[in-house]
């Protein structure tokens, strides 16, 4: 019976399908529209990026032969160190829904859809908050 | 999580530009979370000292390091070009069979151009 209501954009048919809560109908609705979030959210991260990797691209392509002391007072400077905390939480979260993706598709079984998963976003919050706090760390300290 | 319709698995298809491209959009996606775990590391060696560094630099201006370097380097393009042709068909621009293989080609050869030029401009080969 739920499918009849998430594919129904009248709200009085809403009522009539087996004389459901109309907040029972709205809870459905909010879960079913989750792939449309999902959908959303890696657009906009996606978009985000765009103008964030030409700056990523030019750092890493220069510092990727710098010695110890340029990286430090490249990255130590705050245009720099805020964009790329910025880069992180985007690029971080940007990945994480690609990869859930990839899962999705590719992943039959249900048990290991959800393991596989929990290790992308556990791997993906570790690394995250690390990169963050070493930005930090160095912005603090140099 | 949602139980919706996945897509057929690869070995159904007969391989053309289009699904080429498409699945290497898949993979070089994959592949840059690889890079961004290195990028990570790279951050956590900065934050730890110069010893450390050190020992990153070692390893990555040996020849794997150079490698993965490049293709890096490669994918990130790859991905944002053909990131930016996928944003075009959300707006439900360029959709058509011409029009997507033409975008297609456009889209390797400017990845491929990019890279060349950052390789050559940043010196990335030389160590």
């Amino acid at each position: 019976m739920y499918k009849y209501i998430v594919n129904v954009d009248n709200v009085d048919s809403w009522r009539c399908a087996n004389n459901m809560k109309i907040s029972k109908a709205f809870h459905i609705l909010i879960s079913s529209s989750e792939p449309v979030k999902h959908w959303w959210a890696q657009r906009l991260s996606a978009a985000i990026l765009v103008p964030l990797n030409l700056w990523f691209i030019y750092s890493i392509t220069f510092m990727s032969k710098a010695n110890y002391e340029t990286v430090t007072v490249w990255l130590s400077s705050k245009t720099n160190s805020i964009l790329m905390l910025i880069f992180i939480l985007i690029i971080y979260y940007h990945a994480v829904l690609g990869l859930q993706v990839i899962i999705e598709d590719y992943v039959a079984t249900e048990w290991r859809k959800k393991i596989l998963l929990f290790f992308v976003k556990a791997t993906a919050t570790i690394a995250a908050l690390s990169a963050l706090i070493s930005t930090i760390v160095i912005f603090m300290e140099y | 999580m949602v139980n919706r319709p996945i897509s057929p698995h690869l070995q159904i298809y007969k391989p053309q530009l289009t699904s080429v491209l498409s699945i290497t959009h898949r993979g070089t996606g994959v592949f840059l979370c690889l890079g961004i775990l290195l990028l990570t590391t790279w951050l956590v060696c900065l934050a730890l000292g110069e010893e450390s560094y050190n020992i990153f630099y070692k390893h990555t201006t040996s020849w794997y390091g150079k490698l993965f370097l490049i293709s890096f380097i490669f994918s990130l393009f790859y991905h944002l070009t053909n990131g930016i042709r996928h944003l075009f068909w959300d707006f439900g621009l360029g959709l058509d069979l011409s029009t997507t293989y033409k975008s297609g080609y456009v889209m390797l050869c400017i990845s491929i151009l990019l890279t060349l030029t950052t390789l050559i401009l940043g010196d990335v080969l030389t160590i």
